[in-house]
């Protein structure tokens, strides 16, 4: 129960200072765990409003920097300027199922009509019409916006979304990229999202990163205009590029 | 040999299948009518003496006495009234100990282990002592009741507060949740149903104690009315002491599923209702 307290207290000694050029800033960023780097002197900025997707390998640091930056790790080695208007999209929806599903959105809110707030984002999302249901009801996908629009709700400078999509049907999945991409062109967040789908990073995003053994091995911009097919020529380059990159052949 | 059994063996299946089939309720209420009806006959044919073994209709005929002449009812009052008062005490000191133990490392490290190790000592074997501490009247059974209702309180409230899934933990202070607000949104709400499974063990176990408190020493209640009818052959007034604490707690088991009903109407068990 004390890592709550910790969380908050850091929360308040590194906010991203208003004259930054970046909505986050990684000086030499190291966390070790045990013997095991995991993070090794890392450096990483993303501008306001910029889209960047982190592509690696299972266990080559891709959560542990997303839980650092969303200040969820106890504070590493380095510097780390993140605003504090960050919020996460995990995996698993990590709705409360006591807390019906408008309730779920405005939970913490502090703000003036907390439920005619969280009733903006959940028609935002397309879910006005379970406003008022029980999470262990909705569908996989379902759940999954909720959660999108528990933390849009909150009008992010930093959303971090850790695979979000992973555990959906490939054309829910589809769907919800569609859906991001319209969200964060209509709300502007910095978006770190965390993926192992290269198809996804492409389509969503202005720039992508490897991560590899704790360090950036690869950080390219992304120029296929929007909106992106996987079919157009760029993206296909842009993808075998990737691909090389990341040693699989096509 | 499987090609030319198979086909035969189906018919037989589906030839056999009656064309009516007796509802859920009325297969499962058979059987115990039926235990009851044989119990009935074997009685009343006389192969057993009704002081060992009163028919069931000969209990019922006795309850039916209890009840219009006026002796049950005081009885039955003042043994829902010490698990009443019982079940208050110990529901509610299991309960500060269990959140005071749950909720923070501190408050564990003073209430556990103590609370652990008193609970390895059968509740009910200090009735002798708790007969020389309060004497014979009300008290040593409430304390023996609020004694043994309060562990499975305790234990389950303590385990399910710690057993808070941390993702939902770390999302709600992701959003910014005060320490009160997760405390009250995410860690109480994901005990509740722990604490049910306590409180149902409670009951039970209130009961079992109200059985042994009042059959030690007492002066009214059901189990005074039950070593009365032992003293005086009465066997019949002791089945109907057992039916009694039978239907009661029942009663009690199924006001707890009521609560569980009401108050967990998120899960999707429930919902699926």
């Amino acid at each position: 129960m004390n890592a709550f307290a910790e969380a908050a207290a850091r929360a308040t000694t590194e906010h991203a200072s208003a004259d930054s050029d970046y909505a986050v800033e990684l000086r030499g960023l190291t966390r070790r765990f045990g013997a095991n780097v995991i993070l090794q002197e890392l450096d990483l900025t993303i501008r306001p409003g910029e889209f960047v997707a982190l592509l690696g390998r299972s266990g080559s640091g891709k959560s542990t920097l997303l839980r650092t930056l969303a200040r969820l790790d106890p504070a590493p080695a380095g510097t780390l300027r993140a605003p504090a208007a960050t919020t996460a999209v995990f995996q698993e929806p990590r709705l409360l199922p006591w807390k019906r599903v408008w309730r779920n959105v405005a939970l913490g809110l502090r703000v003036a009509a907390p439920r005619h707030r969280a009733a903006m984002a959940l028609d935002e999302v397309g879910l006005s019409h379970r406003h008022d249901a029980w999470p262990l009801t909705l569908s996989g996908g379902e759940a999954q916006r909720v959660a999108l629009a528990r933390a849009l709700v909150r009008e992010p400078q930093l959303l971090l979304l850790d695979e979000p999509f992973a555990a959906l049907d490939a054309l829910t999945r589809l769907r919800m990229q569609l859906l991001v991409s319209a969200l964060w062109q209509a709300h502007r967040p910095a978006v770190l999202l965390v993926t192992h789908d290269v198809d996804e990073a492409l389509r969503l995003a202005d720039r992508v990163l490897l991560l590899d053994k704790g360090r950036i091995a690869l950080d390219a911009a992304v120029d296929i205009p929007r909106p992106r097919r996987h079919d157009s020529a760029a993206f296909i380059a842009q993808r075998a590029m990737l691909l090389a990159t990341l040693g699989v052949m096509e | 040999m499987w090609g030319a059994a198979m086909p035969i063996l189906s018919e037989t299946i589906s030839a056999s299948l009656p064309a009516w089939r007796p509802p859920v309720a009325l297969r499962r209420i058979a059987p115990p009518l039926a235990l009851l009806a044989i119990w009935q006959a074997v009685t009343s044919l006389g192969f057993t003496s009704s002081q060992t073994m009163p028919a069931p209709s000969l209990i019922l005929v006795s309850l039916w006495r209890l009840i219009v002449t006026g002796q049950l009812a005081p009885n039955l009052l003042v043994s829902l009234l010490r698990v009443a008062v019982g079940l208050a005490v110990g529901v509610t000191a299991g309960t500060v100990l269990g959140l005071a133990a749950g909720l923070s490392r501190r408050g564990e490290d003073f209430i556990d282990p103590t609370v652990q190790m008193a609970r390895t000592l059968p509740h009910l074997a200090l009735i002798p002592l708790m007969i020389l501490w309060f004497g014979i009247g009300e008290a040593p059974k409430i304390v023996i009741i609020a004694l043994g209702a309060s562990f499975p309180i305790y234990l389950n409230l303590f385990a399910a507060i710690r057993g808070a899934d941390r993702k939902l933990l770390e999302a709600a202070c992701m959003l910014g949740l005060s320490r009160r607000e997760v405390i009250w949104d995410v860690v109480l709400p994901s005990a509740l149903p722990g604490f049910l499974v306590g409180l149902r063990q409670a009951l039970g176990i209130a009961w079992i104690s109200l059985v042994v408190a009042e059959q030690i020493n007492a002066t009214s209640g059901i189990g005074y009315l039950v070593m009365n009818a032992q003293e005086f052959l009465q066997t019949d007034v002791i089945f109907d002491g057992l039916l009694i604490y039978a239907v009661l707690g029942l009663a009690t088991d199924r006001l707890v599923r009521s609560l569980e009903r009401r108050l967990l109407a998120w899960r999707p068990i429930l919902l699926a209702n």
